[in-house]
Formats: structure tokens, sequence, C-alpha cells
């Protein structure tokens, strides 16, 4: 080979003897992995900069007079270089490192959590002397210190790699760890005023938590790639050993980012969940509401056993299943064939093949299209534009949006609602300063972190900034730009269709962002009121035909007339035009009046409830049959992308999946629906033919002019904060204790016309109720107020009945806000 | 098949009284068998029967949970679940303790593997080998069967750390702080057996 035969971004070097050729500026510890060369480290990590922090990688490279560390070196032609496998004088600077990180390191293995899968541990073992040299007193300190209620330090053990620092600065964007001091006092620390002369925290450094602790929605990630047991977390320490731990690969259930996860378990019970590593979705982190949020399963109200309502003393009573399938049969089948009609609430948390068992449940076993998955405010547009534009498209990817030109975000705040889609999108903004725009009332800390230009807009006028912003359009018609949508410009009047008009004009990809990780599984297996699995309208004939088809049903028996929506449903149940509902994972709570929603249920006549926890719904339910929570079924979910994500079950416990209690539920009602079992449904959804119907039109609703705030009121803007009070975060009080904190956030004309400023109490109402909170003045479109949905004394559904949009009073309060502390853990106690 | 039969000789008398020689010989030599179970006979002084969780002179339990034990053990008898001693409910110095602790005797070998693994010399076997029993359930010993009873000076855990302020106090002294098991010992039931190990 020639030298003119070498493309000019290839190199090739010799690594222990072997000619390699491998791309310019890769790094001789990637080369060698490449070729089996396991070179031990410490501070390397393919996904972050690197550092030579640790100094464990040192090779010998000829024509160095010293090691090199082969983790921050970058490959030249020629290059002649010796690991430890064949140099002396690698395998003796290594391990001369290894003595010296060992001389402060504490004998703590037997009661060190990541004992046993501990790198420091493995390359003592591979790397190491066999003797310490070491006679002196090792450095100790109180151990362990919070960083966050999560996250423990011990700082003994930490071997001042920076995985954890840099993990926080450049991936979460969130540096509130550094190293501090020197020498052989380096240690990683939050800030904390005692260090700098300021007074320390209240006794006891395990519940001091420091002037700023770590306050990031990615923590957990840190304590994973630590490469020994400093970080360690309060939810799993001491819980076990990995020898004791059954690993299962899982997928995240909590949103519609779909991380791949590792869930271990011992003797029957979850211990802890990692993040796994997939490329193509979350790389290899997660957030913490995915890590640690899986105590709810074993909550002390999980429903074991069917109930019915006892006729005689009006209250559940534990039954067996044939009893409890019959009544819940025997009580559809009469609403079934009585002019109400049964409704289907399924909620955004099912897998795909549970919301198609309802989907097909609802069409055939109840006859009715009155079933909707969207427990949340919702509007007619939407549905327009999930059946138009979203079913049946394979979104753009994650990968799509880190090489977009130009991303445009609206009614999503993606590091709340979308955690990995926000590291993408900040990672392209760190590496290839991917331009952001974001329509939002203010600039949140989310914003920030990606760089956005934040249009200020408040709650409702998306739709008029969408049709008309010129820097926005500009900035989608360059190729590659993708435009993001998230869930909430549903309740923006004309905001999806401007959102499609506009990703038509233009050209950009349009990706639509739903919160919950069942969302888009259920819109692809037809819980909405007018499609049919696969995108399929209800009131195309061809479509109808198709399903008939394959469901080997007659002309006819499919209904061509599109049902109702959530809304609807419930308005029919609380007028008595219902005759029954059948309601999946559905917590009023969450839908835009939850008062409202709980007067439905409590008016309609006959209630099935397909529940895990003694919930809103279960209580007021007629039948109550208890269903299989992720972790003891098989299923799969749909990313936001409509990224299948395939899962086995964790645990093999009796439970049983919606679908094959709605089986059962079925046969008795004289229908076949064959979901009995996981592998059965995957088969029948693989089966089913690519639609060739006509796709439902795309909605053309016209911006409506955005509410106009009277005196005193202000438009409400809101949206969930990643950890708050949901149900499938209940019970980890250290989690809980990382939520930020509840604040009402306005401008500062409003502001200044209310005469407060930060930390002042402000009570947000409706007529429905009033929330009082700290206020936090921001840079903030002129009368608007934020509040989060669903966080500690702030739960704006129940107490407001409002959702995003509708018009809020605003006042000063004069009495004590609530405290809402972030660190006081506040525990909703299981019962919503 | 019968043998062909032949006349009693001479020497086959010789022989038939020779046989009773060996019989009448062991009359006289030590008796072998022993008189179990009314006077068991004391075991070696290192051997290995059932194990004993020790404590630390002021009653705290030595054993932290670490699971190394369990680990070691190559017939998986042992069971431990590590938990959090707090300010208020304190079982061992230190930070960790075991609240589940469990060796199964139906599985346990005796091999004392687990014994070399223990960093905190909490566990040790004391000679007592009468573990027989017609239930299998009685053959998991929990950490309540295996603790060390408490000693004259020795406080039920739990309580706080008396030795000192931190673990340290406990460790660093180690060698002078046997702690002891000598109580839950067969050794002190039949005495003349000597040391345990
Ligand atoms: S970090 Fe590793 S080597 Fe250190 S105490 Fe923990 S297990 Fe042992
Ligand atoms: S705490 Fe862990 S990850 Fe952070 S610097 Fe220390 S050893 Fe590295
Ligand atoms: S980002 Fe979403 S899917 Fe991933 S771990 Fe967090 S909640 Fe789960
Ligand atoms: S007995 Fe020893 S090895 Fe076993 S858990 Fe206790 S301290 Fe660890
Ligand atoms: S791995 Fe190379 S210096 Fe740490």
């Amino acid at each position: 080979m020639t030298a003119l035969d070498t493309p000019t971004d290839e190199v090739t070097l010799t690594i222990d003897g072997v000619e390699v050729t491998a791309p310019k500026g890769a790094l001789i510890i990637r080369v060698a992995e490449k070729l089996g060369i396991e070179i031990p480290r410490f501070c390397d990590h393919p996904l972050l900069a690197p550092v030579g922090a640790c100094r464990q990688c040192l090779v010998d490279v000829e024509g160095q007079r010293k090691p090199i560390t082969s983790c921050t070196t970058p490959i030249a032609d020629g290059m002649v270089v010796r690991t430890h496998l064949t140099s002396e004088v690698a395998r003796k600077a290594q391990q001369g490192i290894m003595e010296f990180l060992l001389i402060n390191h504490p004998l703590d293995c037997p009661v060190c959590d990541k004992g046993g899968e501990c790198p420091l541990q493995n390359q003592a073992m591979s790397t190491g002397a066999a003797e310490s040299r070491f006679q002196d007193v090792k450095r100790t300190y109180p151990k362990p210190i919070n960083l966050s209620t999560q996250v423990l330090l011990d700082r003994e053990r930490c071997v001042q790699c920076a995985r954890c620092t840099r993990f926080s600065e450049e991936i979460a964007g969130d540096p509130f760890i550094e190293l501090m001091d020197r020498t052989s006092d380096e240690q990683v620390n939050v800030y904390r005023e005692e260090m700098f002369g300021g007074e320390p925290g209240p006794a006891g450094s395990h519940s001091d938590l420091g002037s700023e602790p770590l306050r990031s929605y990615f923590s957990g990630n840190t304590i994973q790639i630590c490469p020994v047991g400093a970080l360690t977390s309060a939810q799993y320490r001491f819980r076990s050993r990995p020898f004791d731990l059954v690993s299962t690969p899982s997928v995240c259930e909590h949103c519609a980012a779909g991380c791949a996860q590792r869930t271990d378990h011992r003797r029957g019970k979850v211990m802890r969940r990692l993040a796994g590593d997939d490329p193509a979705v979350n790389e290899e982190w997660d957030c913490d509401k995915g890590r640690f949020g899986f105590r709810y399963v074993t909550a002390f109200d999980r429903i074991t056993e069917p109930m019915v309502r006892d006729p005689q003393t009006g209250a559940l009573r534990a039954a067996a299943w044939s009893e409890a399938l019959a009544v819940a049969a025997e009580g559809l089948r009469r609403a079934r064939d009585s002019s109400g009609g049964v409704g289907v609430l399924t909620g955004g948390r099912l897998t795909v093949e549970d919301a198609y068992a309802y989907s097909k449940f609802a069409r055939i076993a109840l006859r009715t299209n009155d079933v909707d998955f969207r427990a949340r405010p919702l509007s007619t547009e939407e549905a327009d534009f999930l059946a138009a534009a979203v079913a049946g498209r394979q979104g753009p990817t994650y990968a799509e949006v880190e090489q977009a030109s130009a991303v445009v975000l609206a009614g999503l705040e993606p590091e709340e609602e979308c955690p990995i889609l926000f590291l993408r999108m900040r990672k392209a903004y760190r590496k290839r300063a991917l331009a952001v725009h974001a329509l939002a009332p203010f600039r949140t800390t989310g914003y920030e972190k990606l760089g956005a230009t934040v249009l200020p807009c408040a709650p409702g006028s998306e739709a008029t900034l969408l049709a008309g912003d010129a820097s926005l359009a500009a900035a989608l018609s360059q190729p590659g730009a993708v435009l993001v949508v998230g869930e909430r410009l549903g309740g923006a009047p004309g905001g999806l269709s401007a959102a499609v008009a506009l990703a038509e004009r233009t050209g950009a990809r349009l990706a639509w962002v739903p919160r919950r990780a069942g969302e888009r599984g259920a819109l692809e297996a037809g819980c909405l009121p007018h499609l049919l699995p696969g995108g399929r309208p209800v009131t195309e004939p061809r479509a109808r035909a198709e399903l008939a088809g394959a469901w080997g049903l007659e002309a006819g028996v499919l209904d061509s007339r599109p049902g109702r929506d959530t809304g609807a449903i419930l308005a029919a149940a609380t007028a008595g035009d219902l005759g029954a509902l059948v309601v999946a994972g559905v917590d009023p709570a969450d839908l835009s009046d939850a008062r409202a929603a709980e007067q439905a249920l409590d008016a309609v006549p006959f209630l099935v409830s397909l529940e895990l926890r003694n919930s809103a719904v279960a209580r007021r339910a007629d039948v109550v049959l208890p269903v299989a929570p992720t972790v003891e079924k098989a299923g799969s979910f749909l990313t936001w992308e409509g990224r299948l994500r395939p899962f086995e079950a964790v645990l093999a416990t009796g439970a049983m999946t919606d679908a094959r209690i709605l089986d059962a539920l079925a046969s008795q009602l004289g229908v076949q629906l064959n979901t009995r079992d996981v592998p059965a449904v995957r088969a029948e959804l693989a089966a089913l033919p690519a639609t060739d119907s006509p796709r439902h039109p795309p909605p053309q609703v016209a911006p409506a002019p955005p509410p106009v705030p009277a005196d005193g009121q202000a438009v409400l803007a809101t949206w969930h904060q990643l950890v708050d009070l949901g149900t499938l975060q209940d019970g980890d009080d250290e989690l809980a204790g990382t939520a930020r904190p509840s604040v009402v956030r306005l401008g500062k004309e409003l502001a200044t016309r209310l005469g407060v400023g930060d930390g002042d109490p402000v009570t947000v109402g409706t007529g429905t109720g009033a929330l009082t909170l700290p206020v936090e003045v921001v840079d903030m479109v002129d009368a608007v107020v934020w509040l989060p949905t669903n966080s500690p004394g702030a739960t704006v559904r129940r107490s407001l009945g409002a959702a995003a949009g509708a018009l809020v009073s605003v006042s000063v309060s004069v009495s004590v806000p609530v405290s809402a502390s972030v660190f006081v853990s506040v525990s909703p106690g299981g019962s919503r | 098949m019968a043998e062909p039969k032949s006349a009693p000789s001479r020497s086959g008398l010789v022989d038939a009284v020779k046989g009773f020689g060996v019989t009448f010989s062991h009359l006289f030599r030590k008796q072998v068998t022993i008189d179990y179970p009314d006077k068991p006979e004391p075991t070696g002084p290192r051997y290995h029967g059932r194990h004993i969780l020790n404590r630390h002179p002021d009653g705290l339990e030595k054993c932290i949970g670490c699971e190394l034990c369990a680990w070691a053990c190559p017939a998986d008898a042992i069971y431990v679940e590590g938990a959090d001693n707090t300010e208020t409910a304190r079982y061992s110095p230190g930070e960790r303790y075991a609240s589940v602790y469990q060796i199964n005797y139906a599985r346990c070998i005796f091999c004392g593997l687990c014994l070399e693994a223990c960093p905190t010399r909490s566990l040790t076997m004391s000679n007592e080998y009468e573990l027989a029993s017609d239930d299998r359930r009685e053959l998991i010993f929990t950490k309540e069967e295996l603790l060390a009873p408490l000693l004259p000076g020795m406080e039920q855990p739990p309580h706080p750390m008396r030795l000192g302020e931190t673990e340290q106090d406990y460790y660093l002294d180690g060698l002078s702080n046997p702690g002891t098991s000598a109580g839950a010992e067969h050794v002190e039931t039949y005495p003349g057996s000597g040391d345990a190990a």
C-alpha cells in the first residue's frame, strides 16, 4: 500500500505488535479496545470528554520519555504503542498508579455497595501489586454525606476520576458537584457554606444536603458510572450484592422516551434499576424518575384479588375471578344493549399489546367506538392531528434530532417531559451547536441548558406564532429541521393545525412527543374514538373492511360512526347517558377537571376498573379486576419516535395482563378476543395488513384569539415537573426529595403590579379553588402565571380544575404559603 | 450345589477355637464404642460444628451484614440481608448490620469457608454437632438462634456504641477485643474438650 492509497482520515499504528488502521483522532484506548486489548481505566468514559484524571491507563509509546495516558492521546501514523501486556514499563507504571490510588482507599469493600462489581476491586486484582507498602493512617471523612436526598457520597472511596462531575456538567448540564480542595484532600462535593467559612449545616452531616444540593434529574447516572463505591443511592444502599441479583433487560414504563434499562431483582423483589446501553435511544443514560421510581408496585394498596360491590352492604368485597368476571360481563352486557352503551377509558400507561386488546374489546365485545386513551386535557383537533399526522408514521428519530439543522419546540419542555430527548438535544447543542427554538412563556433552566432561543408565548397563542413567525419558518426551512410538538400543544386551539401546516410549508419533519410511555402505543392500537388499529379511520369503509377481514368479522359489526372522546364520555356519564364504563390506568386527577371526572365516575351506573392499586377509580368501581404491573408482564411500548420497545417479564408472578383479563371477559360476552397471551397479540399485530385506506385529513382549526386577562387575572401556564406527585413515583421519599420546589412563577410586570418579590406567597385561584405558593419572579410574558401541574402544594387539576390557557385570578396571599420545600419529603401516601 | 461333606477334623476344631480367641481377646482391650447420647464424647478442639454470630464486649453484633460469608459458601446455605443502623436503632458498630441472617443446616457442609470470608470475625463455628431434626424448617437457623448469648456486661441491641465514638474504636482495638462466643460453645457443657477453633 502506498501512502497515496491511504485515505487521509485514517492512520496506521502498532499496538502490542499488531498493526491497526483507525480513523485519525481516535484515542489509543478506543483503538486498543477494538483489538481486544483492555487497558485499565477509571476516568475514561466513551461518552464523556477525556480528562486524564486517574492516570491508570498509562501505556508505553515509542519515542516518549515517560508512559502516557492512552485515554487522552490520539493515535498518530506510525505510532508504536506497548501496553502492560508487552511492556514492563507500562505494567510497572500502572501498578504504581494503582498503589497510589489504594493508599487512601478504605478497606470498605465488605460494607460497600460496589463490592462485587467494582472496577477498582477488579483492576486492583488484575493490575495492582499483591502487597501494599503503605504503613500510615489513611485519610478518612465522616461518611456518608448527602449530595441530595438520593445520592450519597463516601469521600474516602473516591478516586477523583471526575466522571460524576463531568457527567453533571457536560451531559446533564447541572454542575452542582465539583472537585474541591487540593492534594490528598481533594474531594467531590456540593457547595457548602462551611467549607468557605460559613456556618456549618445542622449537626449530623448525614442529613445535611449542603447549601446547594445536587439538583439534577439525572443524578442516578453518576452513581452508575462512578468506578468505585463513592457514590451510592439511598434507595439501594446495603440492599443486596451483585451475586444476589437476577438481572433482566427491561424498558422504562414512565415516559415516552423509552429508555432501555436493566432491572435487578432479588427473591421476587426489585432492588434497583440501571440504565441500559442503547445507542439509538438512551445511549447509556436514564433519568432519576425511571431509575428510582419502581416502588409503586409494592405499595400497600396494591390490589391482589378481584373485588365486586356487594349489593347488600354497598361495599367492595373480595371475589373469585369467576364471580368477578361474570358480574362484570353481565353488567357490561346490559349496558351495551341499553341505549347508553359502554365507554372505555384506557389511560396512557398501557403496553401496545394491552391497548390493542382494549381497542378490540371495545369494538367487537362492547360494539362501541367510545374509547379514548387520553387521560389529560384534550381536544378534537388533537385527535384529528394524531390520526392524520402521527398514527402509522415513523417519526423522526433521536439520531435525526441530534443531526437536525434546527429544532423547534412547541408545547414541550423536554427536560421535564421527555428527559432523554432533552439529553440528546443537549448533546447536539454542545457538540455541534444545534439551534433550538422554543415557544414558551419563559426561559426554563431546561431551555437554558439547550441554549434555546425562546419565543415568548402566552399559553393559547402558540398557533398564531407557528402560523406567522418568520424566524420559525426560516429555521424550519433548512433541510433536516425538525418541529417537535408536545402533547400540551393540543391544549392551544389551532396549535396542532398550525404545526402541521408549518411542517408542510417548510418541509420540516414533525414529531409528536407525549409524556406517558403508553400514549403512542395506544394511538397505534386504535384507542381513539375515530381510529381503528393501524391508523385506520373508522369512517373509511376500506379501513373497516381490512380490519373486519383480519379479525374475521362480518361486515357491519364495526361501527362506522366515530365514538365519544374522554371528555364526552365523562360528560355523558354525568348526564346519565352512559350505561357503563370500563377504566384502565386512569387517575381522575390527571383530567382537566378532576372533580368533574370523579362526579362522572360516581354517576355512571356500572363501573369496571382494571387496576393495580386501590385508586380513585377502583374505590368507585362495581367490579375491580387486578392487573399486572409492568415488571410482572411482557409487553412493548412505543417511544415518541414510534420505535417498538418490547420487553419480557422481570418477575414471574401470577398477575394477569389487561389483555388476558379482557380476553376472559370477552368470552363471557360470547366473543373470541384472542388476546390471552402476549405472543399471540404480537403475532396478531404483526399479521395486520398494511392499510391502504385514505388517511384521516389533518385538522384545520383556526387560531382562537388568546384569552384577555382582566385586572387581577392572568393566563395559566402549567406543565408537569419530572419528579412530582405522579402515582408511579409513590413510595420513594428519597426520589421525592430531589423534586424541584413548587413555586408560582410570574413576570416582573405582574410582580410589580402585585407588589411581590421572590419567596412571597401568592395565591392563584379559580372558581374551583386556590393554591398558595412562594413566588419566583422570572422573565415571563406579562399576565401569565406558571404552576407545576402536580407537585406538592400545586395540584392544579384538582385544586383549580383548570388547564393551561385558562384565566386564573392572582393575588397576594396574606396567609403563610403551604410549605412545599423540596427537601421536606412529601409522600402522597398512595391515596391517589 | 451342596459342598461335599467332610468329617470334622482336628484342624477344624482348632480353627473354631481360634476364631473365638479373637473375640475373647477383644474383651480385654480398650472399648471403642461410646455411650452416646448418654455420655457424648468431646469433639476435637477445631471440630466444625454449628455457627455462632459473635458479639462485641458491649453486646453489639459483630456481623455487618456484608454477605461475604454467603458469597463464599459453596453450598449456598447462608442468606443475609443488610440494612442501615440508625441513630435510634443500632445493632452493630458502623453503618451496616444484618437485618436477616440465616444458615440452612440442610445445606451446610461445615467446610468453614464462610469463617475465612468474614471480615469482622463475626462468624465462627462451635463444636456443637447435635443438629438433627425431623423438620426441615427447623434446620434453617435464624439470626436469633445463631447469635451468641449475652454475657455479663453485655446489653441487648439495639443500643448505642458503648466502646467508643465510632466503629474505629471497635476495630482498631480488634486484637484486645475478641468479643465472645464462649456462651454458645459446646465446650462449656463438656469440660475438658479444649478451646474452640
Ligand atoms: S469501592 Fe470497590 S474497592 Fe473500594 S470499598 Fe467499595 S468495593 Fe471495595
Ligand atoms: S465520586 Fe466516583 S465518579 Fe466522582 S470523582 Fe469520585 S470516583 Fe469518580
Ligand atoms: S427518560 Fe423516561 S423512559 Fe427514560 S428513564 Fe426517564 S422516565 Fe424512563
Ligand atoms: S457473618 Fe461475617 S461475612 Fe457474614 S455477613 Fe456477617 S460480617 Fe459478613
Ligand atoms: S483512564 Fe486514562 S487517565 Fe483515567
